[in-house]
C-alpha cells in the first residue's frame, strides 16, 4: 500500500519536477529583483521584502475563503485561455490571438447578454455564453484559414488581429452599441445574462464551466479521432497529409476551437466579473495564457493546474502592491522566467542536479518550422 | 450616374493621394522607421537561420532603457549628452537581449518561437514594473526629443535609410553577407569549409537586435520623448510583415516599411489635408478607429497575398548541431 502510494508519488513528481523547479527557480530570482529594485519601493535597501511580498502574495491568493474565491474566478478564464493556446500547440500552431479573441467573446457576450437583460436567465446566460463563443470561433477561423489557404504565419495574423479588433471595438462601443445614460461609452449592464453564483460573493458558474472544458479538451485530444488528427498534424504535417489527414481542414477547424475556448473565456470574465464592455478591459488573460500553455506543456491538466497557480497569482497581487509596494508587474516577470527556465531546461539541471528527458512543448517545433513556409494545402 | 460613383471616386482617391502623398513623405519616413529598423532586425536574424518574434520586446526594452537614462542624465548633463547617452544605452539593451536570444536559439536550441516570446513577455513585465517604481512617481519629466536635422527627418531616421542601403551591400556583396547566407541557407555545407555556424548566428541575432535597440530609441528619444507601458504596439510584428514582403532583403523590407507607414499616416493626412468634394466628406466621415485599424488588416491582407510566393533561408528556424545527421 505505502510502497503503491509511492511509486504514484514517483511517477508524478517525474512529470512534474521540471516545471515545478522552474517555478521555484522563477520566484528566486524574482526575489533578487525585488532586492535590487526595493530602493525605489520608498522603503529603502531591503533585502527581506521578497518575503513580504511573497507572503502578501500567498495571503491575497490562499490567505481566507473569499481569497480562495478569488483564485478560482481568476484562474476560470486562464484555464480556458490556456487550454486554447495549449490546444493549437497540439496541432503545431501558436495561437496569440487569444487576446483578441477574448475581446470579442466579452464584447458579443456583453452586447447578447444587455440585450437580453429582461429575459429568462436559462434563456440570456446560455445565449449571452454562445454568443461569446462564436465570436472567438470566427475570429480564430480566419488565421486558422490564411494560414492553411497561404501560409500567412498565424504568429503575426493573430497579433494584428488583436490590435485591429481591440480599436474596432472600441468604435463599437462608442458608436454602434454605446448604452445611453453613462458618462463613458460602455454597453449596458448584462441584468439576467450574468452567470449565477454558486459560493460566497463571488464564485460563479464559469468556474465548473472551466474545469469542465479541462476534461472535454483531454477526451478530445485523447479519446477521439479528432485529437489523433490534430496530434498528428501537430507533430508532422507532412506525415499526416501522407496518412490521408488532411491538414488544409485540420488547421482552420483546430484554430476555430482554439478561438471558441478564447471567446468562452471571454465571455465567461465578462458574465461572472467584469458586467459591461468599455473599451480599455484588460486583455491580459491573453499573455497570461501562453505562460499557462507552456506551463502546461499544453497538456489539458498540466494547463488546469497552471490555470490556478497564475489565477492565484494574479488575485494575490494587489494586496501585495497595496502592502509592500512592490509592482503587480512582478507576475509578468515571473511568467517569463518561468517560461524561461522551461525552455532552458538545462538552467533548472545543473542548479537542481535532475537527470531526465528533455522538455518539450509538443507541436512547438512544428509553430518555427512553418514559419514563412508556404501553404499547407 | 450611380454606377460611375464609385469609379469615380477611387479615381478622385488616387488623384488625392498623388497630390498630398510627396508632401508627406517625412511623416511617411518616420511613421516607418522603427518598422524599417525592426525589420532589418528580422533579415539580419533570420539570414543568418534564426527566427526571431522577439523584436517587439527588444524595441520595447530598448525604449524604456533608452528613456530613462535620457531621463536621469538630463537634469545633470544637458540634452545632449542625455540623448546620446540614451541612445547608446538603447542599443546597447538591444545587443543585449540579442545575446540572450542567441543563447537560447544557438546554444540552448530552444524553440525559436518559444524564446521570441519569452523576450516580449520579459520586456512588457520589466518595462512597466520599472515605469510604476521609477519613472510614474517622479511626475512627468521628459527626457527631451532629437531635433529633426534634414528634410524633417531626425539623425536616427536618417541613419535608418543609410543602413538599409549599407546592409543592402554588405549581404550580397560582403564576405559577412555571402557567410551570413550560407549559414541560413545550409548550415552544414558551411560548416564543412570552415565558417564558424554558432559564431556567425550569434554576431548576426546580436547585431539585429542592436537595430531593434535603435527602433526603440527612436520611439522614445525621437519620436515621442515619452514612455508608455506597450508602446511598441504591435510594431514588432508589422517589422516582421514587412521582412517578409520584402523578401528577406533590406531594401524589400525597407519597401515594406514605407507601405505600412503610408497606411498609417492616411489617418493623419486625411485629416491634416482635407480632400475636396464628395470624397472629402466619405473620408471624413470614416471613423479614426478605422483609420487606425487600417494598418493592422493591410498587414494580414499582404501577408496572405505574399508569402508562399516569397522564400525563406532553408535553415531559418532550425537549430544547428554539429554531429547531426543532416
Amino acid at each position: 500500500m505505502i510502497a503503491a502510494v509511492r511509486a504514484r508519488a514517483a511517477a508524478w513528481w517525474r512529470v512534474a519536477r521540471l516545471p515545478v523547479l522552474a517555478i521555484v527557480l522563477a520566484l528566486v530570482i524574482a526575489a533578487g529583483i525585488i532586492v535590487l529594485s526595493s530602493v525605489y519601493t520608498g522603503l529603502g535597501f531591503f533585502p527581506l521584502l521578497p518575503l513580504y511580498a511573497y507572503g502578501n502574495l500567498a495571503a491575497g491568493a490562499f490567505g481566507s475563503a473569499v481569497a480562495i474565491n478569488n483564485t478560482l474566478v481568476a484562474a476560470a478564464p486562464l484555464m480556458l485561455g490556456g487550454l486554447a493556446i495549449g490546444l493549437g500547440f497540439r496541432a503545431g500552431l501558436f495561437n496569440i490571438g487569444v487576446a483578441g479573441q477574448f475581446l470579442a467573446g466579452a464584447f458579443a457576450a456583453a452586447v447578447v447578454g444587455s440585450s437580453l437583460a429582461g429575459a429568462p436567465p436559462l434563456l440570456a446566460v446560455p445565449a449571452a455564453l454562445l454568443a461569446g463563443g462564436l465570436a472567438g470561433t470566427v475570429l480564430g477561423f480566419v488565421p486558422g484559414f490564411l494560414k492553411a489557404r497561404t501560409g500567412a504565419h498565424e504568429v503575426v495574423t493573430t497579433i494584428m488581429l488583436n490590435n485591429a479588433t481591440a480599436l474596432l471595438l472600441a468604435w463599437a462601443v462608442s458608436d454602434l452599441v454605446r448604452a445611453p445614460g453613462f458618462t463613458f461609452p460602455r454597453t449596458g449592464d448584462i441584468g439576467s445574462a450574468a452567470l449565477p453564483v454558486l459560493l460566497g460573493r463571488n464564485l460563479h458558474l464559469g468556474i465548473p464551466l472551466a474545469f469542465a472544458a479541462v476534461f472535454a479538451i483531454r477526451f478530445l485530444l485523447d479519446r477521439t479521432t479528432l485529437g489523433f488528427e490534430i496530434r498528428t498534424v501537430g507533430a508532422n504535417p507532412n506525415a499526416a497529409r501522407y496518412a490521408g489527414i488532411p491538414p488544409l481542414v485540420i488547421v482552420p477547424l483546430t484554430m476555430s476551437l482554439s478561438g471558441l475556448l478564447a471567446g468562452l473565456a471571454g465571455s465567461v470574465q465578462m458574465l461572472g466579473v467584469i458586467g459591461f464592455y468599455a473599451s480599455g478591459i484588460s486583455a491580459s488573460v491573453g499573455f497570461d495564457s501562453i505562460a499557462v500553455a507552456l506551463l502546461g506543456r499544453s497538456d489539458p491538466i498540466g494547463i488546469m493546474f497552471a490555470a490556478i497557480l497564475f489565477g492565484a497569482f494574479r488575485a494575490g497581487a494587489p494586496l501585495m502592491q497595496i502592502t509592500t509596494s512592490v509592482p503587480v508587474e512582478i507576475i509578468d516577470i515571473i511568467q517569463a522566467l518561468i517560461i524561461l527556465f522551461l525552455a532552458a531546461d538545462l538552467i533548472v539541471r545543473r542548479v537542481f542536479r535532475v537527470r531526465g528527458p528533455r522538455l518539450e512543448v509538443e507541436g512547438a517545433q512544428t509553430v518555427t518550422r512553418t514559419w514563412g513556409k508556404e501553404s499547407v494545402a | 450616374m450611380d454606377l460611375l460613383l464609385i469609379p469615380r471616386l477611387i479615381l478622385e482617391l488616387v488623384l488625392y493621394l498623388a497630390t498630398v502623398v510627396p508632401d508627406l513623405l517625412p511623416i511617411i519616413v518616420s511613421l516607418a522607421t522603427p518598422l524599417a529598423l525592426g525589420a532589418l532586425c528580422g533579415v539580419l536574424n533570420e539570414r543568418s537561420g534564426v527566427v526571431n518574434i522577439g523584436i517587439e520586446g527588444t524595441m520595447l526594452a530598448a525604449a524604456f532603457t533608452g528613456y530613462l537614462t535620457g531621463f536621469a542624465l538630463h537634469a545633470n548633463t544637458g540634452p545632449a549628452v542625455a540623448i546620446v547617452a540614451g541612445v547608446a544605452v538603447a542599443i546597447g539593451t538591444g545587443a543585449l537581449i540579442g545575446l540572450l536570444h542567441a543563447w537560447l536559439c544557438v546554444t540552448v536550441r530552444a524553440d525559436q518561437i518559444i524564446a521570441g516570446t519569452i523576450v516580449n513577455i520579459g520586456a512588457l513585465g520589466l518595462t512597466a514594473y520599472f515605469n510604476r517604481l521609477i519613472i510614474s512617481p517622479s511626475g512627468l519629466g521628459g527626457a527631451g526629443v532629437i531635433p529633426p536635422i534634414l528634410f524633417g527627418l531626425g539623425p536616427i531616421a536618417l541613419s535608418m535609410l543609410a543602413l538599409v542601403g549599407l546592409l543592402q551591400f554588405l549581404l550580397f556583396r560582403s564576405r559577412w553577407g555571402l557567410r551570413t547566407r550560407a549559414v541560413g541557407e545550409h548550415p552544414k555545407a558551411a560548416d564543412t569549409v570552415g565558417i564558424d555556424v554558432f559564431r556567425q548566428r550569434y554576431q548576426n541575432v546580436i547585431a539585429g537586435c542592436a537595430l531593434a535597440g535603435l527602433a526603440g530609441a527612436y520611439l522614445t528619444l525621437e519620436s515621442t520623448g515619452s514612455f508608455q507601458n506597450g508602446m511598441t504596439n504591435g510594431r514588432g510584428f508589422i517589422a516582421l510583415a514587412a521582412m517578409i514582403f520584402g523578401r528577406w532583403t533590406p531594401i524589400g523590407a525597407f519597401g515594406g516599411a514605407l507601405l505600412f507607414g503610408a497606411f498609417t499616416a492616411l489617418g493623419v493626412i486625411v485629416r491634416v489635408r482635407p480632400a475636396p468634394g464628395e470624397l472629402g466628406d466619405l473620408l471624413a466621415a470614416i471613423p479614426s478607429f478605422w483609420y487606425a485599424a487600417l494598418p493592422y488588416l493591410v498587414t494580414v491582407v499582404i501577408l496572405a497575398g505574399v508569402v508562399g510566393r516569397a522564400i525563406p533561408p532553408a535553415a531559418d528556424g532550425i537549430p544547428y548541431e554539429k554531429e547531426a545527421r543532416a
